[in-house]
């Protein structure tokens, strides 16, 4: 059949081998045919309670069947998902919902207080699914998907399918749009160079929030295989187990993941004979965890990738060549095209340091409602309809065109893999009663990637102390946007301009660092 | 000091100061509870190896051992036990 929006994939593999199992989830498998009808019942319902093409619909569930069938059943109501991250806070949440104008949201019992705050934010959402127990007026997941499957085709490949929320720099997040096309097309050049099998048994410890997440239940549906869910990996020694017992083929994972695996006794000595690959992005992994992977999965192929959520990936490091050139992120994914140019539009030779640049039809097509931060993002292509990413990101290429990371034009940071922006972080610091001053930084960790760390200064009469600004984090940040430290100080450099100098706070957290590993 | 008192301590200073609101009961999981993530796990396998001198390996670190204060009590004890 014809695959033209990224439920085909579903179908397809449910034609193919209904009785396969797509997910497992605990204690849960669900077959292809099963996973297929649940998202057939999940449309039905959506669309009796009113959901209609084109509506956004947030999925604001952990990693369960739930979660998965309820992206493909939003997408087969002719709507779009937006992925939410299960421990984002209720004002962050409104004001997503808000900005996305969604008119309904899949949650589940844990989370409904946080909708309920959040829906007063956001005045468009209209339908509220819960799995488990609700409140009064919600639709329990159970009887939307008991619903008849809707009868006709209600998008396009060039409809909206998803609206997926990325930190940005200034603090406000940005909805990155995504089309059908977009995101097969990723898909299947992702599936293409990983040589993902129709045996596949992928090992999901990352949120399907999180797009690397969320294209790996893509990635498994496209190919027919199986998708094992995990809430985190938070203990390992299920990961292990399950790669053991699953016969897993695949791991997906970000340098914090690995960095926790290696660290675990009595690895290196267990036979993974199925594991196939692991696949590292968010952020680069460090070459002596690259060594220490080849140690311990000697039979595993290693794929180091770099992406951001705009085209969904950039390049990856054909894995032949991680013992060669372990630092380089390899060359575009299938299908794409990339180089490095400098601040006048030339194309940089090899070694000169440059933005990188993306096309291909993995190109968003912009910020959802923010045509200035869109214009920033993507410029007129080659051709009158296309437009180019502009990624922000620093990289030079060797003499063979393999591509190399080398920092961000922005202060982003990403730690555990996620984008996180030190604004977001020093707006809730700020708000806090008898904050002066906030600034906050990324400093390199072994297991985090980057460390957050905070700088603040109060007033001479507040009465704080470091727990009571992490407390202040923690209630209105997603988990990983929590400072690890936070460090009060009569008064926070300054450079001669009067700004925060955050390059001197930069310099003295890596000499303490330097000092604590001499 | 008993040894679920001093795991209590070490929780409560390390990681309940992030939800003062919250009254952790024995068998409350952490992970549920948001009061410990993946780095936390990591840190707090650390500090069971170091204060009671007991080896941890891969398959141990588990929800059922690691998951709530009472996992972590009868894990700690079974472990001294077997190292005696």
């Amino acid at each position: 059949m014809a695959v033209r929006t990224l439920d085909d994939h579903l179908r397809a593999s449910a034609a193919r081998t209904p009785a396969k199992t797509a997910i497992v989830a605990g204690d849960r498998r669900v077959s292809y045919d099963e996973l297929d009808r649940l998202a057939d019942g999940i449309a039905g319902g959506l669309i009796a309670s009113g959901i209609e093409r084109g509506d956004r619909v947030g999925v604001f569930l952990p990693n369960t069947v739930e979660g998965a069938a309820s992206i493909y059943g939003v997408l087969r109501a002719g709507a779009a998902f937006s992925p939410l991250n299960p421990t984002m806070k209720a004002e962050k949440l409104g004001q997503v919902l808000a900005d996305a104008g969604a008119a309904g949201i899949i949650c589940e019992t844990a989370h409904r207080g946080v909708v309920g705050a959040a829906a007063a934010l956001a005045p468009s959402l209209r339908t509220v699914v819960c799995v488990g127990e609700g409140e009064a007026g919600d639709i329990p997941f159970a009887q939307l998907a008991a619903h008849e499957a809707p009868r006709s085709l209600r998008a396009t490949a060039i409809d909206l399918a998803a609206l997926i929320y990325t930190s940005g720099s200034t603090g406000k997040p940005k909805g990155v749009t995504l089309t059908h096309q977009n995101m097969t097309f990723a898909a299947a050049s992702l599936a293409e160079y990983l040589e993902m099998q129709h045996d596949e048994v992928v090992l999901l410890c990352l949120p399907l929030s999180f797009d690397y997440g969320l294209y790996q239940l893509l990635l498994t549906v496209l190919v027919g295989g199986t998708l094992v869910l995990e809430k985190g990996f938070a203990f390992p020694g299920r990961v292990v187990g399950l790669l053991e017992s699953e016969g897993v083929t695949g791991l997906p994972g970000v340098p914090t993941l690995f960095g926790v695996l290696l660290g675990l006794r009595g690895l290196g000595d267990r036979e993974l004979p199925a594991l196939r690959y692991l696949s590292n992005t968010g952020a680069a992994l460090s070459v002596t965890t690259i060594a220490g992977l080849r140690e311990t999965f000697p039979a595993a192929r290693i794929y180091s990738m770099y992406g951001l959520t705009e085209c969904k990936r950039v390049s990856y490091l054909p894995p032949h060549l991680i013992d060669v050139k372990p630092a380089s992120v390899g060359i575009p994914i299938p299908g794409t095209e990339v180089w490095v140019e400098d601040g006048d539009g030339n194309v940089c030779a090899p070694g000169e340091v440059g933005e990188l640049i993306v096309r291909g039809p993995h190109v968003m097509q912009g910020y959802w409602n923010d045509k200035d931060a869109t214009a920033k993002r993507l410029r007129p292509g080659r051709w009158a309809w296309e437009r180019e990413l502009m990624t922000g990101d620093l990289f030079k290429r060797d003499a063979e065109g393999h591509l190399y990371f080398v920092g961000r034009k922005d202060d982003m940071i990403k730690s555990r893999g996620e984008k996180v922006a030190p604004r977001e972080v020093e707006e809730v610091l700020y708000a806090v009663p008898g904050v002066r001053d906030a600034a906050v930084i990324g400093v390199p960790d072994a297991l985090l990637g980057s460390a957050i760390h905070a700088y603040v200064s109060v007033f001479e009469d507040a009465e704080l102390d470091e727990r009571m600004l992490k407390r202040a984090c923690a209630a209105k940040l997603e988990d990983y946007m929590v400072p690890q430290r936070i460090e009060i100080r009569d008064e926070l450099p300054r450079s001669t301009a009067g700004k925060i100098d955050k390059l001197v706070l930069s310099a003295q957290a890596l000499e303490r660092l330097a000092a604590a590993t001499a | 000091m008993s040894v679920r008192d001093e795991l209590y301590d070490y929780i409560n200073e390390n990681f309940l100061y992030l939800q003062p609101d919250l009254e952790l009961t024995d068998e409350d999981r952490f992970l549920e509870l948001g009061v410990i993530d993946s780095t936390g796990v990591v840190e707090l396998v650390g500090e069971v190896e170091e204060r009671y001198g007991i080896t941890v390996e891969d398959a141990e670190i588990t929800e059922d051992n690691f998951g709530s204060l009472a996992g972590l009590v009868r894990f700690v004890s079974s472990k001294r036990t077997a190292a005696v």
